[in-house]
């Protein structure tokens, strides 16, 4: 019996020759990581059980961005406990505000170089299945799971079967990795991929840049997804031979490639010249339409940014399209790079003054208004375009506001006509 | 061991973010979560909820943000079990690595009514609807998933073998 991609990985990191789906199993990880919400509990944790020491200093990531800048004292707190840690273990990927390398986890850690083909990585946030995108196993657990990987380089996962997606044919204009993620969560449902893996596949994937396979192996999760990866190929050599040139020189990777003979509990083909730009309205990240077909929606706010979609394509995407146009009356627009370097590019190449002509508000990288942290909370009533990742009741302020997800050239097009829109309606 | 208990019933895709909304997250004490559970579907859940009761739910029980609060903001109301007809992946883990019970279920789920008196017992996963006399059998868990249980919890477990 052949091996997904996924099922390789994971049999590598066991030590094991085959693996099959449904087995349990003890595997080595690359990497470990969380962020200030889950990593102080994690900490604790990592106390109470006695722990003295982190597996590896270098493979323990930790990230302060989901409330920071610390938008309160509870807050500040939290990312003091994750400071303290970083310092008296001295581990040496712990990420300052201000920093180069500073920013949105899921946005740096792969643009940083921490993350290769064929690693095998766990995060205390659900996001951390954006690696994928690097044909890399990785996926995201609870602080519990990350206080004992922290201090045992190693985690129990379930063998998981597949769902192979097949891309073929290319996007049409506007049309994003967003979209096409957002149209596959549309056909499978929220819980369509519940405990297996998205294994993405076909001629259309060379269609993708990097920055697109990343949202779209992002939101996975979104559909229940364990994980979900893309194959090796040219795009992800030259990404990695960029972020980290000596690991690439030296060839510290391996390249998997499923079997031909492995097995699928479903085969699921897109043809990306038909996936139309597409919203989730609320509020599930399944419930989705083409956003031609959702126009007349008022809208009282657009956030492009996040995980999902902050990254420089996103960002100089939204600089082209808001070039000469300006934010609707009555709108509110936060434009909030993923990173530090995004954010820095997006001062060179000058569209942090095409979003301020606009009428933008342009934000520090943060998580921010994507779990309703802080830097664009939704009062009662409002509705929010946002380029993030969920839409849940709630999700992003008040309990009677509302969020409809899409990619970065929809959440243009809305803030700059006031209502749901595609950039033809500019 | 088992757990008796009156239901408060759910539908699909009870998500993290309604169990435990965000803005709750800058503290992880079970006292705080637990007084801010449910709050964004059902306001009454709180004042209502006794220890020992129990929630049923839909499919996909706990789907999206991986925050541990969510199982811990449950157990600390007082809940003594989740039962479901799934749950989403890191919620399932998480619940058993904090020690909440819980149970997948779909036929229990399919009969059991808000309010009903239910009891369950873990080591057979017979689960038992008192108000109407109905009984079901809860899907065993794993075997390795049990020794983790057993040992009470991940944490617990993991000492054990790296002290071993």
């Amino acid at each position: 019996m052949g091996m997904t991609m996924t099922q390789k990985i994971l049999a590598a990191h066991a030590g094991l020759t085959e693996v099959k789906a449904g087995d349990l199993i003890e595997a080595k990880l690359d990497k470990v990581l969380g962020n200030d919400v889950t990593t102080p509990p994690a900490i604790k944790v990592f106390e109470n059980m006695g722990a003295k020491d982190v597996f590896d200093r270098e493979r323990v990531i930790m990230v302060p961005d989901h409330f920071t800048p610390n938008k309160d004292i509870k807050s500040a707190e939290l990312t003091k406990c994750m400071r303290c840690f970083a310092r008296e273990h001295n581990t040496s990927n712990y990420f300052e505000l201000g920093q180069k390398g500073m920013g949105i986890e899921h946005v740096i850690i792969p643009d940083n170089g921490l993350i290769f083909p064929g690693d095998a990585i766990i995060g205390a946030d659900s996001h951390t299945c954006t690696y994928g995108a690097l044909g890399a196993f990785s996926t995201g657990v609870g602080s519990t799971d990350l206080a004992c990987a922290m201090a045992s380089g190693s985690t129990w996962f379930k063998v998981p079967e597949a769902i192979k997606v097949v891309l073929i044919g290319k996007p049409s204009l506007y049309v994003t990795g967003k979209d096409i993620i957002l149209h596959l969560i549309g056909l499978i449902g929220v819980d369509g991929a519940l405990y297996k893996s998205l294994e993405f596949t076909g001629d259309g994937v060379r269609e993708l840049s990097m920055d697109q396979r990343l949202t779209i192996s992002n939101m996975a999760i979104e559909c229940g997804g364990k994980n979900g990866i893309f194959p090796v190929d040219e795009v992800t050599l030259e990404y990695i031979a960029k972020t980290d040139p000596d690991r690439f020189a030296r060839k510290e990777f391996t390249v998997y490639e499923a079997d031909a003979d492995a097995e699928y509990s479903e085969v699921i083909n897109i043809d990306l010249s038909e996936v139309p730009l597409t919203v989730a309205l609320p509020h599930l990240p399944s419930n989705t339409r083409p956003a031609s077909e959702v126009k007349d929606m008022k809208i009282d706010q657009v956030v492009i940014g996040s995980c999902t979609n902050g990254r420089e394509e996103d960002i100089r995407t939204a600089a082209e399209l808001f070039a000469g146009k300006k934010v609707a009356d009555g709108v509110r627009c936060i434009v909030i790079p993923g990173s530090q370097r995004v954010y820095r590019k997006a001062l060179d190449e000058g569209w942090l003054a095409i979003f301020d002509d606009a009428g933008c508000v342009i934000s520090t990288p943060t998580c921010g208004p994507c779990l309703g942290g802080h830097m664009g909370i939704l009062a009662e009533g409002e509705r929010c375009v946002s380029t993030t990742n969920r839409n849940f009741v709630g999700r992003m302020g008040h309990v009677k506001s509302e969020v409809i997800l899409s990619g970065v050239p929809v959440a243009v097009a809305s803030a700059v006509k006031g209502f749901v829109a595609t950039p033809d309606d500019m | 061991m088992s757990v008796k208990g009156k239901v408060f019933k759910y539908g699909n895709d009870v998500d993290t973010d309604v169990i435990i909304p965000a803005r709750h997250l800058t503290s992880a004490d079970p006292t705080h979560l637990a007084a801010h559970c449910m709050e964004d579907i059902d306001s009454s859940f709180v004042n209502e909820v006794r220890s020992g009761d129990i929630m049923v739910a839909g499919e996909n029980f706990g789907c999206g943000s991986s925050r541990e609060h969510a199982p811990i903001a449950i157990k600390a109301s007082g809940i003594s079990l989740v039962i479901a007809a799934s749950f989403a992946r890191i919620f399932y883990r998480n619940a058993i690595n904090v020690g909440l019970p819980i149970m997948e279920c779909p036929e229990a789920v399919a009969a059991i009514s808000k309010g009903d008196e239910v009891e369950a017992d873990f080591d057979t996963g017979v689960i038992t609807d008192i108000t109407t006399g109905e009984t079901f059998t809860a899907k065993p868990f794993p075997e390795f998933i049990k020794r983790i249980i057993d040992a009470g919890g991940l944490v617990p477990y993991t000492k054990s073998k790296t002290e071993a």
